[in-house]
């Protein structure tokens, strides 16, 4: 049985402009220790399918579907199934660690209570295992700065105080929602590099959130690509860099800039993600994709396992894509 | 009644973020508002104590100022509204047709509200915009200013004028006006910086135009929606504070009236069983102020739509 | 934290300096004498009071006495009306008064309004947060001067329960109307701008994370949504306490009780400008005291704001 299995889940959002479909139909599966990519633009729903997998969704947001966590069905569940699973088994690192952090609260009280919240520790044990977590993601003079409030912090350290925090109790499952967006490009690999030998040490199954697939191919060993709220396709990494099988994957793999691509432009897709509050039937990457016929407009193909472990949703063969 | 200032606040940033699409923001907010019953309704009300106040005097029967004898001494048994004897609201105490008294009560509390938030808005827009466009030791001074005046007790200060200067109407413009620029100063004042940077800004500076035609040419119009917001909703609070002024019996003096003064008499006379005299006034008081803020809140919503 | 306060103390003290200034010259922008009102006094007798009260001294004299006054013994000088009594003497007859059903008001209205918004916001769209806003939207155009007629009308003429005002030492039957009256229109503000600024809040990404932690609602409510959302109230009481003690003039006329607020009416009506100005001053006063109080408890629960 899979650590986390989730069926056929759908997010969708109730605003003044209609209802807006993020997610649609996503099925995924987590066994213990393994690591998950999950590829998409903004707007892919990529964040919001964590969220309902966590009960985060904002008010006007619904879930359908299914999650199970170690068996337990966890989507749309009671606070008292969902609390004692936060943090405890499934934590989450949000992207903006200044809003993410609570601006008013000592970094020290916010760690301190996880522990003090899930595993019972009175308050000095709590801080103690607080601080060693500070030390594990190397902050420098943890101990002069546990008490601290987020914002005496710079942006780096302060996602490491949001990655010490998701991992004070250990947890099974780590959610990582785009953890380096929001820092400078100098850091974000330092962030990165710290998350791989986390993951090493700590043995956490890790989905790793990005719009990057520079960062999936060093740190993910299955990617789930998405586009409109839809798995466009699901593959082992190495096979989806080296022979990417839908239009979509091909044109996220062009966009990236490589050293080693002498002169020329860099390759982007054409056109603008999809407007989601239109109901949509058929492929949502069709009106941007060369490929495109009219059954494509018509209906989405389902995602279909074409070699062991390897899914694609798309109408053409790959003989048509090659 | 009070301002929300953080919905302000919203709201500034959002138009200064904004400007450039200018047009379309303006014809979707009027389509919104049109959308928003309780600001249409708000608006119909205010169109009506509008023509109450301009029409009124044409279709009372008395002149504010007539004292009908027939009725005197005898108020609470004949002073009551009728339609037969043309007091459609009843007498005051003295005998005085309510209606007429009523309908200029109207007019001057409007007046007051009115041009009290005028004055209000063009000192703040000025001064906010000047502070915050020319900016440095100048905007520190000029704000610092306004956070000393902000800890005066106004209604003490403006009574002490209306005192030494005398009870007039002008001075009751004035006082009211001069006192209420300050939070506009600040919001305008916060606003012009972020517009200060923004491209057509440096370009016309560029240019060489100056700095003031430069508040009045591009900070100002771009100040708009603010403004008219905040404008909006600073008139119900100025007929507040005049009608504040005038219960006391500190504000207009007879033979003229104003919404504070009438309901400050029927408050007065209300245990002789003439519960007309408060009724008629509050009436209009409260339905006036509640158009206000609805018509001040819907327009807000209307150009800062957010899920709320 | 000390340099902070003496910081704000830098600012309040020049505030104070302008508004006893500005008293000052306006009293003596008045047009003739505090004494010309009154019919038929001889020249001579005119100057001699004139020489009594020190108006015959030039005007910065007059200005430096005055100031020297208030802050070497908070003394206002005497009442240009009643010849027998000083400014010192009227305010302390009616200051206790104002103060107490003032702070009991001012108490009601926060704790009323922050326990109504926050409630509002919990149960965001329920019959609770409609029932909020329909006070807090009802409220705004009930201003104290509305508010107390129509209490009297209910409960004293109508129902008979509660007497239609008097003092009496401040009992409670005496202190029920002028406490509603006056709080009921802060009440309902602070309870708007507490249930906007809570549910704002509680769409912050840090409340998410929060959740995120597995911390039941009820601590995240109380450890991390509370705080934050108090700092538009907050900074909110500042105006409300102006507003709310030129409100407790409203009550002192309405319900007799007589606090200074009478006294002030009074001695508008009677042009006695050391009184008006006493008042004035006194009101300036505490309010500079109370916004640098404000200021301190927003500093103190705003970690980013370093004193």
């Amino acid at each position: 049985m899979a650590l986390l299995d989730v069926k056929d889940l759908g997010v969708s959002f109730t605003t003044n402009d209609g209802t807006v479909n993020a997610v649609n139909g996503v099925n995924l599966t987590l066994d213990r220790g393994e690591t998950l990519g999950i590829v998409g633009e903004s707007g892919s729903g990529k964040s919001q399918l964590a969220f309902a997998i966590m009960g985060l969704l904002a008010q006007n947001g619904t879930a359908r579907g299914s999650v199970k966590f170690d068996g337990r069905e966890i989507l749309n569940a009671p606070a008292a199934v969902l609390n004692p699973i936060r943090a405890n088994h499934i934590a989450m690192v949000f992207q903006d660690p200044m809003t993410s952090l609570n601006p008013y609260m000592r970094v020290s009280e916010q760690m301190a209570e996880v522990l003090v919240h899930h595993k019972g520790m009175s308050k000095s044990d709590a801080l103690a295992e607080s601080l060693r977590m500070l030390d594990a993601v190397k902050i420098p003079d943890a101990k002069g700065r546990i008490r601290l409030y987020p914002h005496e912090f710079s942006g780096g350290m302060r996602q490491r105080v949001m990655i010490a925090m998701s991992l004070l109790c250990r947890p099974d499952i780590l959610i990582a929602d785009e953890p380096t967006t929001a820092l400078d490009v100098t850091v974000q690999a330092q962030i990165m590099q710290l998350l791989v030998e986390l993951q090493r040490e700590f043995g956490m199954a890790t989905i790793l959130i990005t719009h990057d697939l520079g960062v999936i191919a060093g740190f993910c060993e299955r990617v789930m690509v998405l586009y409109g709220g839809r798995v466009m396709e699901a593959a082992p990494v190495h096979p989806l860099f080296a022979d990417p099988t839908h239009p979509y994957t091909r044109g996220l793999l062009r966009a990236i800039p490589r050293v080693d691509h002498e002169g020329g432009e860099l390759d982007s897709i054409p056109g603008s993600p999809p407007n989601m509050t239109r109901a949509q039937q058929g492929c949502p990457f069709a009106p941007r994709c060369d490929y495109a016929g009219d059954d494509c407009v018509q209906a989405l193909a389902p995602l279909t396992e074409f070699a062991p472990g390897r899914w694609r949703a798309c109408n053409r063969s790959l003989e048509e894509l090659a | 009644m009070v301002i929300d200032s953080t919905k302000m606040k919203s709201l500034a940033d959002r138009l200064a973020g904004d400007e450039v699409k200018g047009r379309s923001l303006w014809a979707d907010a009027r389509k919104r508002f049109f959308k928003n019953k309780a600001a249409v309704g708000g608006l119909l009300v205010l169109l009506l104590v509008l023509a109450f106040a301009v029409f009124g005097t044409s279709i009372a029967r008395y002149s504010n100022e007539t004292l009908d004898f027939s009725v005197m001494g005898q108020i609470a048994e004949k002073g009551g509204p009728s339609l037969a004897n043309g007091h459609y609201f009843g007498t005051d105490d003295l005998g005085r047709d309510l209606f007429a008294r009523t309908v200029q009560g109207t007019q001057i509390s409007l007046a007051v509200g009115i041009v009290g938030s005028a004055i209000a808005v063009l000192v703040g827009t000025f001064y906010g915009a000047f502070a915050g466009y020319v900016g440095g030791r100048t905007d520190n001074v000029m704000m610092r200013l306004v956070d000393i005046l902000m800890s005066i007790p106004y209604m003490f200060v403006l009574i002490l004028l209306l005192v030494v200067f005398g009870r007039s109407i002008i001075m009751l413009f004035m006082g009211i006006g001069l006192i209420s620029w300050l939070d506009m100063s600040r919001i305008v004042r916060g606003q012009t910086l972020s517009l200060k940077h923004k491209e057509f800004i440096e370009a016309a500076e560029a240019t060489g135009v100056s700095r003031l035609t430069i508040i009045r040419r591009h900070i100002v119009p771009n100040l708009l929606g603010v403004v008219a917001v905040y404008a909006t909703l600073l008139v119900p609070l100025m007929i507040l504070t005049e009608s504040f002024i005038s219960f006391l019996g500190l504000g207009v003096q007879e033979p003229l009236t104003s919404w504070g003064a009438l309901i400050s008499e029927g408050a007065g006379t209300m245990n002789y069983g003439t519960l007309w005299q408060l009724a008629f006034p509050l009436f209009f008081f409260v339905i006036t102020l509640f158009a206000f803020f609805f018509v001040g809140d819907g327009l807000r919503d209307a150009l800062d739509p957010k899920d709320r | 934290m000390f340099a902070f306060i003496v910081r704000r103390l830098a600012i309040a003290v020049p505030t104070l300096l302008l508004l006893i200034v500005f008293s000052f010259l306006l009293m003596h922008a008045a047009p003739g004498g505090p004494f010309v009102s009154e019919r038929g006094l001889p020249p001579a007798v005119l100057a001699n009071l004139n020489a009594k009260y020190g108006l015959d001294q030039p005007m910065w004299r007059q200005m430096l006495t005055y100031v020297w006054g208030i802050v070497s013994d908070f003394d206002f000088g005497p009442s240009f009306i009643y010849k027998d009594r000083t400014v010192n003497a009227i305010i302390a007859q009616g200051f206790p008064v104002t103060l107490t059903y003032g702070a009991i008001s001012f108490v009601v209205a926060v704790v009323a309004g922050v326990s109504l918004g926050v409630a509002a916001a919990i149960w965001h769209n329920s019959w609770l947060d409609y029932l909020a806003v329909g006070i807090s939207i009802g409220a705004q155009v009930l201003p104290n001067f509305v508010m107390a007629p129509i209490l009297v009308l209910v409960f004293t003429l109508w129902l008979g329960w509660l007497p239609g005002g008097g003092w009496e030492g401040g009992q409670w039957q005496y202190l029920i109307m002028p406490v509603v009256a006056l709080s009921t229109s802060f009440m309902a503000s602070i309870a708007r701008i507490t249930r906007s600024s809570m549910l704002e809040v509680m769409n912050s990404n840090h409340i998410r994370t929060a959740k995120a932690k597995g911390l039941p609602m009820r601590k995240v409510i109380i450890r991390h949504a509370l705080k934050p959302a108090m700092l538009p109230v907050v900074s909110y009481l500042g105006p409300a306490f102006v507003t709310m003690i030129t409100g407790s003039v409203v009550v002192d006329m309405y319900f007799s009780t007589g606090g200074i607020g009478k006294a002030f009416v009074d001695s508008a009506l009677n042009r006695d400008y050391a009184v008006m100005m006493g008042v004035t001053i006194l009101v300036g006063t505490l309010t500079v005291l109370f916004n640098l109080l404000v200021d301190i408890l927003y500093a103190w629960i705003d970690p980013k704001i370093r004193y």
